[in-house]
């Protein structure tokens, strides 16, 4: 059993080119740890790389936390923040983490998918920023590579004006949502409406933000014709969570209201 | 390989032969049982223990990665009763007792933060700790009486 404890990226790069398994949060690596999952014996811990925790205006480190982001994130993902499992997992699990995970539920993702964010990867061969639509490419599955580590997640210039989330499931703390979205809304009225848990990767739901976009000031039969359009563009499954046709259902309705939170 | 780090005010080290957790290593090595393992998976919050000044769960932090840092399990919050197990005490907020130290670490950590905690500062604070003898009301009882105190 090897740990490495670097304080600066280029040795936690080196350690993870030579096969290290990196260690952020370890709200999800332990569980897989502990039910004998996996048995990582090469660990590089990332907790002590001061660069990887530092929050510069659109530049978030990868080892923020999620308790960090709950008190001083954008307005939609503060909210996110809040939910995702209980006051002791925010103060250990980080957004990079979340991202290497890449679960379809991550609280996190809709957020960055509605405001268009990237995501940025570091190896000895350098540094490449993807789009959050490139990271993702599957169920637990992403374009990062094996030598690379998520070093930060980087928001666009500007935010649109108004952004709201919100997310279904059984129970306040503790819960993997059934659904979870963020609605962002414009001064001009362009609209992003983005999904998690309801497709392998997080999604957005195209024809409905161009439908409602183009509507000024929604009337009701817009506002009803964008949640039809949202349950109809969504690709959720069945599992032992819930069912398609309510995770469809649950993601208009959500949707609408998040969209009429904006408008208010 | 072996890793140092400071428990419960005092220097300490253990021999990490494998990914296992902290929570392992308090219990197993250190002769520290007060940390109770439940779920290991993060629900149940009865193994809380505070790691650099924040609530964790002690079974999600892999014992390897602990080097340098400053851990605080149940056994190391004081001689004798402090204010919040006092309370809990006082109030009879204990059925099996199981979620106990879980709900004494994380409630001491509140109080140390925030003293005169509200209602709700409460449930949240201890959103991440289950009692499965669903003994709530009277843990909220009791941290309420301790607030009000406190006020």
């Amino acid at each position: 059993m090897k740990v490495h404890h670097p304080t600066t990226l280029d040795e936690a790069l080196a350690a993870v080119e030579a096969g290290a398994v990196p260690l952020a949060g370890g709200t999800d690596l332990m569980v897989e740890v502990n039910f004998g999952h996996i048995r990582p014996d090469h660990v590089v811990g990332l907790r002590r790389i001061g660069e990887l925790s530092s929050w510069e205006d659109r530049r978030i480190g990868a080892m923020v936390t999620w308790r960090t982001v709950e008190t001083k994130g954008p307005k939609a993902y503060a909210e996110a923040a809040r939910t995702v499992g209980s006051p002791q997992i925010r103060n250990a699990g980080t957004i990079g983490g979340n991202l290497g995970t890449a679960s379809p539920a991550g609280d996190g993702h809709p957020f960055l998918a509605a405001v268009d964010a990237g995501v940025e990867l570091v190896s000895r061969r350098g540094r490449r920023v993807l789009a959050w639509s490139d990271f993702f490419t599957g169920v637990k599955r992403t374009a990062r590579q094996p030598e690379e580590l998520i070093t930060a997640v980087v928001l666009p210039e500007r935010l649109p004006m108004r952004h709201a989330f919100g997310k279904v499931g059984v129970r306040n703390a503790m819960v993997i949502a059934t659904v979870c979205a963020v609605v962002t809304r414009d001064e001009d009225g362009a609209t992003t409406a983005a999904f998690g848990s309801v497709a392998p990767t997080p999604i957005r739901a195209p024809r409905a933000e161009e439908m409602i976009s183009a509507e000024p000031k929604p009337t009701e039969s817009a506002l009803a014709e964008f949640q039809r359009l949202v349950s109809e563009e969504v690709q959720p499954i069945t599992d032992h969570r819930s069912t398609e046709a309510y995770r469809r259902h649950a993601a208009g309705v959500l949707a609408r209201r998040l969209l009429e939170r904006c408008l208010r | 390989m072996i890793i140092t780090f400071e428990l419960n005010g005092a220097p300490a080290s253990a021999r990490v032969m494998a990914p296992v957790s902290l929570l392992d290593v308090l219990r197993d090595q250190l002769g520290l049982p007060g940390s109770k393992n439940v779920c290991e998976q993060g629900e149940c919050g009865s193994c809380s223990v505070i790691l650099d000044d924040e609530v964790v769960c002690s079974c999600l932090v892999m014992a390897g990665d602990i080097e340098g840092s400053t851990v605080v399990t149940v056994e190391g919050l004081g001689e004798g009763l402090n204010p919040v197990q006092e309370a809990l005490h006082r109030a009879g907020a204990v059925q099996c007792g199981f979620c106990t130290p879980g709900i004494v670490v994380t409630a001491t950590d509140l109080f140390t933060k925030r003293p005169r905690p509200d209602d709700d500062e409460i449930k949240e604070a201890l959103a991440g700790n289950i009692c499965r003898c669903t003994g709530y009301g009277a843990i909220v009882r009791a941290l309420r009486g301790l607030a009000e105190v406190e006020r």
